[in-house]
């Protein structure tokens, strides 16, 4: 599926829109990793918890679930919220 | 440039001139100063006489970045630790002076956290120390929340201390996010014996003064001496705060630590650190976050006061910086401010953010808050802006590139 990446994350993948695969959003993000090693660790921790100010949206719907479900014809949305100064 | 004339001083040191040859030489070697701030990291570079510097940078542009360190093993591999407000924590590495930066390939990182136990995670690797001369490629790095790690192969993949970050008496003193440490509770200045790669040291902010000399296995506290914030119980290791602490190079017995509640001296094998900084004068006193010690004579020690009075505005007393120095183990101190400014200037200086040089005079650095790195060529004599509206500075360190 056609994945966008925020930009403070465009020096790992070089582009804002990616291809990654997988059933749910934790393989989709595993698949990006194998891709572009390192990337999942900016938005993931080490709990497996989503970090503050990362954002997932498919179909307009907020993904707070690493086991939510996606389809092929799914577009991931990698959002950050900025904040501060 | 730099990195052409410190060859040239090596070519100069042939063997033919023996020991003091080199000794002498190598105190005329360019040197490095790294800077890391709340957004980004510079590299300034000296030239031999260390009278101009060409600054290098921004790298990591907008990253916080809390510690850059160039290994003193081989004089080329820099190790950057940073973060941006909103990606997750990371280790970079450069074997070229910061010409080019590769991510480690698994950064600082808490083990999985099991049944009943807290889920922690790495928010900022805060210090990095290279491990012992005979160790090529070991580091340490401490966090926030406070763990510890370590590299063995020259901080590309990092592995936890349980010893330390699942130990469940330094769990006790470990603290939260509502302590102390704007953000958040530290480990820092993890320090390797250079006569022994199994005897180590760390400081917790707060959690107190930890030694081991097994490599690690096991901890012991040294907190005998130091004192806590009025009111406090001091045998609770939690309520000890030591903010810097530095080993003497030319005595590896004796350490020096800048306390949130006073500076201290230990001469081991006691175990009792002594408040030194009784002598400072009264009117300045002796609260602050940074400490430097002299690389050839223990008995010279420099540090930055700053405001503990009532509600720690943690800026230069009276708004008039100084650095001060002892030579004599922490019995007299003497202020050094020529060439900072007169008044007027509210600065902190963060605990990493002073350092010095090997050469002779010794050459001393230090960063502020408002972005401004000073300098001086003779051991603090006097004083230099190298550079001013960088952004607020977390920590300054010299190196001399192979």
């Amino acid at each position: 599926m056609k994945v966008l990446i925020p930009s403070s994350l465009h020096s790992y993948t070089g582009a804002p829109w990616v291809l990654a695969d997988g059933s749910t959003l934790a393989l989709v993000l595993a698949h990006l990793d194998r891709q572009f090693p390192g990337i999942r660790f900016r938005m993931i921790d080490e709990q497996d918890r989503v970090r503050r100010h990362i954002r997932f949206f498919a179909g307009g719907v907020a993904l707070t679930d690493l086991a939510h479900p996606l389809r092929p014809d799914d577009e991931l949305l990698i959002v950050q919220a900025l904040s501060g100064g | 440039m730099a990195g052409s004339a410190a060859k040239k001083s090596v070519r100069g040191s042939s063997a033919s001139k023996g020991r003091s040859a080199v000794r002498r030489t190598g105190s005329r070697r360019a040197g490095v100063i790294l800077v890391a701030t709340r957004k980004g990291a510079w590299i300034f570079h000296g030239n031999a006489g260390r009278s101009a510097w060409r600054a290098d940078g921004p790298h990591f542009l907008g990253h916080v970045v809390s510690h850059v360190v160039l290994d003193p093993r081989d004089g080329r591999t820099l190790l950057a630790a940073a973060r941006t407000g909103h990606l997750g924590p990371t280790v970079f590495r450069s074997t070229n002076l910061g010409r080019s930066w590769k991510e480690a390939s698994r950064p600082p990182a808490f083990a999985k956290a099991g049944a009943g136990t807290e889920a922690r995670s790495v928010d900022h690797t805060f210090w990095l120390t290279p491990g012992h001369a005979s160790q090529a490629g070991t580091w340490y790095a401490g966090t926030s929340p406070q763990g510890l790690f370590r590299s063995e192969d020259g901080g590309d993949t990092w592995e936890p201390l349980a010893s330390v970050n699942d130990s469940a008496s330094l769990r006790l003193l470990m603290g939260s996010v509502q302590d102390g440490t704007p953000d958040g509770p530290k480990l820092h200045s993890i320090i390797v014996d250079p006569r022994d790669p199994a005897h180590l040291y760390f400081g917790m902010s707060g959690g107190s003064v930890h030694e081991s000399t097994d490599a690690g296995l096991t901890w012991a506290p040294l907190a005998a001496g130091m004192e806590v914030v009025e009111g406090m119980d001091a045998a609770n290791l939690a309520f000890h705060d030591p903010h810097c602490i530095r080993l003497c190079p030319s005595n590896p017995d004796r350490l020096y630590q800048q306390n949130h509640c006073g500076i201290y001296r230990i001469d081991r094998p006691s175990n009792q650190w002594v408040r030194v900084g009784r002598s400072m004068p009264k009117r300045v006193g002796d609260i602050g976050f940074p400490m430097v010690v002299h690389p050839r004579d223990a008995d010279t020690a420099w540090v930055l006061p700053m405001d503990g009075t009532q509600v720690w505005p943690r800026t230069c007393p009276d708004g008039r910086p100084a650095v001060y120095v002892t030579r004599n183990g922490g019995r007299t101190w003497q202020r050094l401010d020529a060439g900072l400014p007169a008044e007027q200037a509210w600065w902190t200086v963060k605990r990493q953010a002073m350092t010095l040089d090997a050469n002779d005079p010794v050459g001393l650095y230090f960063g502020t808050t408002s972005g401004e790195l000073w300098a001086s060529r003779d051991a603090g004599a006097r004083w230099k802006c190298l550079a001013a509206h960088l952004p607020e500075i977390y920590a300054v360190e010299s190196g001399v590139p192979a």
